[in-house]
């Protein structure tokens, strides 16, 4: 049974329908193909983003649909519920457009804003390294500030170059233009002498368009699920970013990247929601048809009270992402409900994406069905955007400073 | 442009459609409704061609209240207005009560161009473009695959599908055009598009206000009547030809009785 939503206003209610006509049409036919032959569908990124639904959370002024996050995240939840795969990509689309939107300076969003939520562009964030995943303080990338022409006298204006790899990047050669991080030298002492340039100013946030020259775009990772969307290392070489696409102020970009990944984590949790009700909805199907010892699999006590214990969990997980979504809408600090959002949202998902593997016997280890591909999808959730090791870190952290 | 495009709200195009059984008219209460899917690539038609020329796109249907839903369709795909025409004396008419009344509407808005589909999924008639150029005094083209509108020399040129290729066919404007499936690809609605849509002029008339007399309209006077109905019946079991070495030789004489080689 589909996920019975409770929305807050008819303008809502008609979005969710649009959602339901496009995906039912330009994702459910295509998932399961897409996913076994790890071909990327960039189409059905454009015709989401036409329909208006790769900028819902952003305000009208700047392109958006000026949506809560209590909508957008049911939007993600049916994109999901089709192909997480696309779920993944539109939240990550957000997450990337989420920098310049909060912390781009009026005339930024004034110009770049509309171009990057006009659902023509995609977008990619750039935040993890080999080595700084869940620790991205220890990143090694490096944006130096470029030597500029001495005559205009202003260090800032000369732009910067970034040199560096990061890893494990969505939509990695795909997208068209690339949210990176990267350490910079102190504002303060730019300009001054040799030294000076190079001293550790933290990190900083840039907005770099894809065919920018100096991008290395590695091949995407062999991975176990999700396997429709590339996930790639890309090398920066000495790649040029001018002075106006830096996002916010020199060695805030930390900052940035933590309340972009606030946010992220309830898209997240939104897509781990639609998945599992997914799994569920198909193991229920299954178990109402698939009869055994003269009746259907549903009527055993059994397998019934397993798949109760599914529907709990999709619920309570739903609830949970939704009730810290509404925190974030009222303005309210919202980083350990999402946290606990993340947290409970992607657990429920592994486990009901497991379960209805089990439902369906069998048939369910075969590729013949998407439950295992549901079960493969699902793991990676419990990993990215702050592996649910790091959900813990950030609620206990929040916890001690109560 | 001026351009006029007539739609229908029908049953879903997969639910098993049924009569009424009271009045043996379409079972509409019992199924989803939705904006017939061939009427989708005569709005896109008529999108793309404002979108060439400019001018204005207007939305035509006559239907119960609830073919509100697809008119609003319509015009979150981008049409501009619309206008419904609803009456219950207009229920049970048949198509050349139908054809009358939409030609009373169509001829207030004297369109350049009136664009319909091939059919309605429902009825399946398929007569309905035919009646309105003959109620309109238009002339018509039918089966278009491709439509080019040039409006300086007033005059549109479609290709006709063909079982073996197309013809070119031309005509004056005003005119009325059918399209095939293969015109386009109908676009989706867009999210600002349902907002937009809820502020666009929609014109509900009556059959009074259409200027038409009730007793022109509806079941008690229409001049074609359904005496009765029977369900589909069964599909026969197919033909099972044991394959003793002329397995080939039969498929291909079972085809060629079917016509199909």
């Amino acid at each position: 049974m589909p996920a019975e939503r409770l929305l807050p206003t008819d303008e809502a209610r008609e979005l969710l329908g649009l959602v339901a006509d496009i995906t039912d049409q330009e994702l459910e036919p295509r998932a399961s193909i897409d996913e076994a032959a790890s071909q990327f569908p960039r189409k059905a990124f454009t015709v989401l983003g036409r329909a208006g639904l790769l900028g819902l959370p952003f305000s009208e002024e700047v392109g958006g649909g000026g949506q809560p996050y209590e909508v957008y995240l049911q939007v993600l939840e049916e994109i999901a519920y089709r192909w997480a795969a696309v779920g993944v990509g539109v939240s990550v689309h957000v997450m990337s457009c989420f920098p310049l939107d909060r912390f781009g300076s009026p005339a930024q969003r004034a110009e770049l804003l509309p171009s990057l939520l006009a659902g023509d562009l995609l977008g990619a964030y750039c935040l993890s390294e080999s080595h700084a995943g869940s620790d991205p303080a220890a990143m090694m990338t490096r944006a130096t500030v470029a030597p500029g022409d001495p005559a205009a006298g202003d260090a800032a204006d000369a732009g910067f170059r970034i040199s560096g790899t990061k890893a494990w990047v969505t939509h990695g050669g795909v997208a068209d233009f690339y949210t990176v991080f990267a350490r910079t030298p102190s504002a303060a002492s730019a300009g001054d002498t040799p030294a000076a340039k190079t001293a550790d100013g933290g990190i900083s946030c840039f907005l770099v368009d894809a065919g920018t020259s100096g991008l290395d775009f590695y091949p995407p990772e062999h991975k176990m699920g999700l396997t429709a969307s590339p996930t790639t290392q890309i090398g920066f070489n000495d790649v040029p970013v001018p002075a106006a696409r830096l996002v916010g102020a020199r060695g805030q970009g930390l900052t940035i990247a933590l309340t972009a990944l606030d946010s992220g984590r309830l898209g997240i949790a939104a897509v781990a929601v639609g998945l599992a009700q997914r799994a569920l909805d198909d193991a229920v199907a299954y178990a109402q048809e698939r009869r055994t010892f003269g009746k259907a699999i549903i009527d055993h006590q059994g397998l019934g009270f397993l798949l109760a214990d599914m529907a709990a969990a999709v619920e309570s997980a739903r609830a949970t992402t939704l009730a810290a979504a509404r925190r974030r809408d009222h303005g309210l600090p919202f980083s350990r409900q999402a946290s606990i959002a993340k947290l409970v949202a992607t657990d429920a998902a592994m486990k009901v994406t497991e379960d209805a593997v089990q439902v369906l016997g069998g048939a369910g280890y075969t590729r013949d069905h998407p439950a295992e591909r549901y079960m493969r999808e699902a793991k990676v959730m419990q990993i990215f955007e702050g592996t649910n090791q790091i959900q813990r870190l950030v609620i206990s952290r929040h916890l001690a400073r109560s | 442009m001026n351009i006029v495009v007539t739609v229908k709200q029908v049953p879903d195009t997969w639910a098993e459609k049924k009569l009424d059984a009271s009045d043996r008219t379409t079972d509409r209460k019992s199924v989803d409704n939705v904006m017939n899917e061939m009427d989708e690539y005569g709005v896109e038609e008529a999108l793309r061609i404002k979108e060439a020329h400019g001018g204005e796109v207007t939305v035509v249907t006559m239907g119960p209240q609830k073919a509100v839903e697809t008119i609003r369709k319509a015009l979150s795909m981008g049409a501009d207005k619309a206008v419904h025409l609803t009456d219950d004396a207009l229920h049970g008419s048949d198509a050349l009560q139908t054809s009358k009344a939409l030609a009373k509407v169509i001829a207030t808005l004297s369109p350049d161009l009136v664009i319909t589909a091939t059919e309605a999924s429902d009825a399946r008639g398929g007569v309905m473009g035919a009646l309105l150029a003959e109620r309109l005094g238009l002339p018509q083209l039918t089966l278009a695959r491709k439509v080019t509108v040039d409006p300086a020399a007033g005059t549109v040129q479609i290709e006709r599908q063909a079982d073996n290729g197309y013809a070119l066919v031309e005509a004056s404007l005003p005119a009325v055009v059918g399209v095939v499936e293969k015109i386009n690809e109908p676009r989706y609605p867009s999210f600002k598009g349902i907002m937009a849509a809820k502020k666009k002029p929609l014109t509900t008339l009556g059959v009074g206000e259409a200027g038409l007399d009730a007793s022109e309209v509806g079941l008690a006077s229409a001049g074609s009547k359904v005496d009765d109905a029977e369900p589909r019946p069964p599909r026969q079991s197919g033909t099972i030809v044991k394959d003793e070495g002329d397995g080939g030789a039969k498929i291909a004489e079972f085809l060629a009785t079917q016509k199909l080689i």
